[in-house]
């Protein structure tokens, strides 16, 4: 049984149907008109064979071409593209399947950032009264490590509402190349997660050697088919419209693998899109459908997603400003255009402008993880702990975005309401008249232990004082503890041996530090 | 094998189930004996007044109200475990009349005049029966005049005063006022409590303790006595 994700049962629509048929045409003229610019020379030849218009830019510091994408040449690829996407897992209970017409909401962590967030609850006592004494949390950045991959991967398997693994936390060990950064992002997290893992390729080169390990983890080249275990986001597009040369041929090679990729742009109203809602939603649905033209130009029917990371700028740095309730509209948009395509929709949401986890970041991640979850998008990277723009991940953030998208998902449950409910609330009420007391409060036991009733806060202090990251704190130390399904002692033996670049210090049963 | 009836009606008490037809905490025990059916039994059987209170409903309280310090029970396992001691105690009142055993004392409940608001009055009525109290509930909107009528006629132990309103709290105030001018107030303890109500307000018109909630009531009632 795949993961049951929550299904929204009425998606909150930001745009009249006549709004997104008017973004869709937009979006097609844009596509012919200035249409898009391309750094890559086979996804202009794969364009140009396949009919669409596309010529040199002359005086161009580098190879460039315009390509002019028709109208056409789009819905076919919108056409071939699943219109269902299967991310396995190493658990198969931990698969998602994803139907892009069908608002089922699964989430997923990441994106990578630099630095770990560490935490420490020092005690201050107060000067005015030295025998009251607070316990008060003290961070500390550093940047991440394989071993902290290790830790989120573990923290994040624990994690109830976690669908799947994006590693939140960038391995920036000494021994850690480009070359080897691949195999040990994805080992360390495969090894440490039983959900699905999905990253971002840091060289092409090591394609074939992360396909071979997926291949011996999942047990064989046609299982990984059945139960693809990993998966790739790939941000092919340079906003605006713009195909970058090295990430447009890893879209190219990974749809010639058939392997599900999410083609994903990122435009910044303001600096890379229009500021405007309108403005960018149109210019990001034709950065999305160009790459997923290509991925569709270089083989019909290999799985992508519609992956939209639209954000608004910061008027004071520019930086990205996911806390913005622009940032959540654009999403939101994306979303509907998605499901107009019925193309499974990775969406945006949760990621908080704060350096440090407290009541600026709560705020801003409920207010968005909540509104665009409404929305219904199926694959909703939710950013579990990422902080300061998406440059700092929080394991105690992490483990408040699960407390909170408990009670989203609680509250996006579909109301029970039925002639058969009716009549017993109907005897529950006649049956509470007819007491002296006149109290309901009896009957809430049927319910307590059901799990029909949202339970009361989990980091809830019980004075005046604040503890919601002291207890949070507490949890996250409790889930550490607990052990993970690692990959089998044989399987493990061969990846080592056939895979080259893996860290020792990663094998589980060589004793490795990070393995276990 | 009076032991083993104890031993099931404590175990029905913790569990809040007054009757058969109730299912209990995981809701998978309609049908066998509960609270009444066991007090019954328990008095066919001939087994002490004393025993029954103390072994099968007093003891059963004690764990019911130590779950719920720690959280694994909630106010509605407290009042359907209330609830439960309440039934068996309306069973063994009888017997206890005849054989002489008192309750643990008389209270007196009521929400004050000008005041509708009776969940928590109520609450804390179904707590005080289930642990062993006679308690005669006004119900809402009591003038004073009542209030001290009943005081005056039944000689409770005990008078709970509750108020939600901002508007409604000081009605407490002429309570207690009443009380001592007609000579009671030095015969009962009033305590009151309500959403608006604090630990001052409580100094301030001269009641006797403040209680947060009626688990503290009950520990505030069980201090009085201690020191009685």
């Amino acid at each position: 049984m795949p993961r049951e994700g929550i299904l929204v049962q009425a998606p909150y629509r930001r745009m009249t149907g006549e709004q997104v048929q008017q973004i869709h045409h937009a979006s097609m003229e844009l596509l012919t008109d200035p249409g898009m610019l391309c750094f890559n020379r086979q996804a202009a030849d794969i364009f140009q064979a396949s009919g669409a218009e596309v010529a040199p830019v002359p005086d161009s510091d580098t190879s460039c071409w315009l390509i002019k994408i028709p109208e056409a040449l789009v819905l076919k690829a919108v056409e071939s593209a699943p219109k269902t996407v299967k991310l396995g897992a190493r658990n198969e209970d931990n698969s998602l399947i994803m139907h892009g017409d069908e608002p089922r909401v699964f989430l997923v962590s990441g994106s990578e950032t630099n630095f770990w967030l560490d935490v420490a609850f020092e005690t201050y006592v107060k000067k005015s009264s030295p025998g009251v004494e607070l316990q008060v949390p003290e961070f500390q950045l550093r940047r991440g490590t394989v071993a902290d991959l290790c830790r989120a991967a573990r923290l994040c398997e624990h994690l109830d509402t976690l669908d799947a693994f994006i590693r939140p936390v960038n391995i920036q060990d000494k021994d850690v190349t480009e070359d080897n950064k691949d195999v040990n992002k994805y080992f360390a997290s495969l090894n440490n997660s039983t959900k699905h893992v999905m990253a971002g390729l840091t060289t092409l080169s090591q394609l074939d050697n992360l396909v071979k390990m997926a291949e011996l983890i999942a047990g064989g080249k046609e299982r990984l088919k059945e139960n693809p275990i990993i998966s790739f986001i790939t941000c092919l597009v340079k906003s605006p419209l713009q195909f970058v040369d090295d990430t447009t041929q890893t879209v190219i090679e990974l749809s010639r693998r058939g392997l599900p990729t999410v083609v994903s742009c990122a435009p910044q109203g303001g600096t890379t899109a229009p500021i405007r809602e309108d403005g960018i939603v149109v210019q990001i649905n034709a950065e999305i459908l160009a790459g997923i033209t290509l991925s569709q130009l270089v083989n019909r029917g290999t799985p992508v997603l519609y992956g939209a990371v639209p954000v608004r700028a910061r008027m004071d740095n520019l930086h990205d400003s996911y806390g913005a309730p622009e940032s959540s509209q654009y999403n939101i948009d994306c979303v509907q255009m998605a499901r107009f395509y019925k193309i499974p929709c990775y969406s945006t949401s949760g990621v908080s402008d704060v350096k440090i986890p407290g009541l600026q970041s709560s705020i801003e991640r409920m207010f968005s993880n909540t509104v665009t979850m409404m929305s219904g998008p199926q694959y909703l990277h939710c950013a579990f702990g990422l902080l300061e723009n998406n440059l700092t991940f929080s394991p105690v953030q992490a483990v408040l975005d699960d407390a909170h998208f408990q009670m989203i998902k609680f509250f996006l449950r579909p109301p029970r309401i039925g002639e058969q409910e009716l009549a017993q609330s109907l005897t529950q009420i006649r049956e509470v008249m007819g007491t002296a007391q006149k109290l309901y409060i009896r009957h809430i036991r049927r319910l307590l232990r059901s799990g029909q009733l949202s339970p009361p806060y989990p980091f809830e202090s019980e004075g005046l004082e604040d503890n919601v990251l002291a207890l949070a704190g507490q949890r996250m130390e409790e889930l550490l503890s607990r052990p993970v399904e690692h990959i089998d002692p044989a399987t493990t033996r061969r990846v080592f041996e056939e895979i080259p670049g893996i860290l020792p210090r990663l094998n589980t049963y060589e004793g490795g530090e990070h393995g276990v | 094998m009076s032991e083993d009836i104890l031993a099931l009606l404590k175990e029905n008490v913790i569990q809040g189930r007054a009757t058969r037809d109730d299912e209990g905490l995981m809701g998978d025990m309609a049908g066998q004996p509960a609270v009444a059916e066991l007090t019954q039994e328990a008095l066919k059987k001939h087994i002490n007044l004393e025993k029954i209170i103390k072994e099968g409903l007093t003891e059963a309280m004690q764990v019911v109200g130590d779950k719920f310090s720690t959280k694994e029970f909630f106010i509605p396992d407290m009042l359907a475990s209330a609830e439960a001691v309440t039934k068996a105690m309306d069973i063994l009142r009888p017997h206890l009349e005849k054989s002489g055993v008192e309750s643990k004392g008389k209270f007196v409940i009521a929400t004050v005049k000008g005041d509708l608001h009776d969940i928590g009055k109520n609450i804390v009525a179904i707590l005080l029966r289930g642990s062993g109290y006679e308690v005669t509930d006004l119900g809402t909107n009591v003038p004073e005049e009542k209030i001290v009528d009943v005081v005056r006629e039944s000689q409770p132990d005990f008078v709970g005063l509750s108020a939600l309103l901002t508007t409604t709290m000081d009605s407490m105030g002429d309570v207690i006022e009443s009380l001592k001018k007609s000579g009671l107030r030095d015969k009962v303890k009033v305590l009151v409590g309500g959403a608006a109500l604090s630990e001052e307000f409580a100094k301030e018109i001269g009641a006797d303790a403040y209680c947060l909630d009626g688990f503290q009531a009950l520990d505030v009632i069980a201090e009085f006595k201690g020191g009685a």
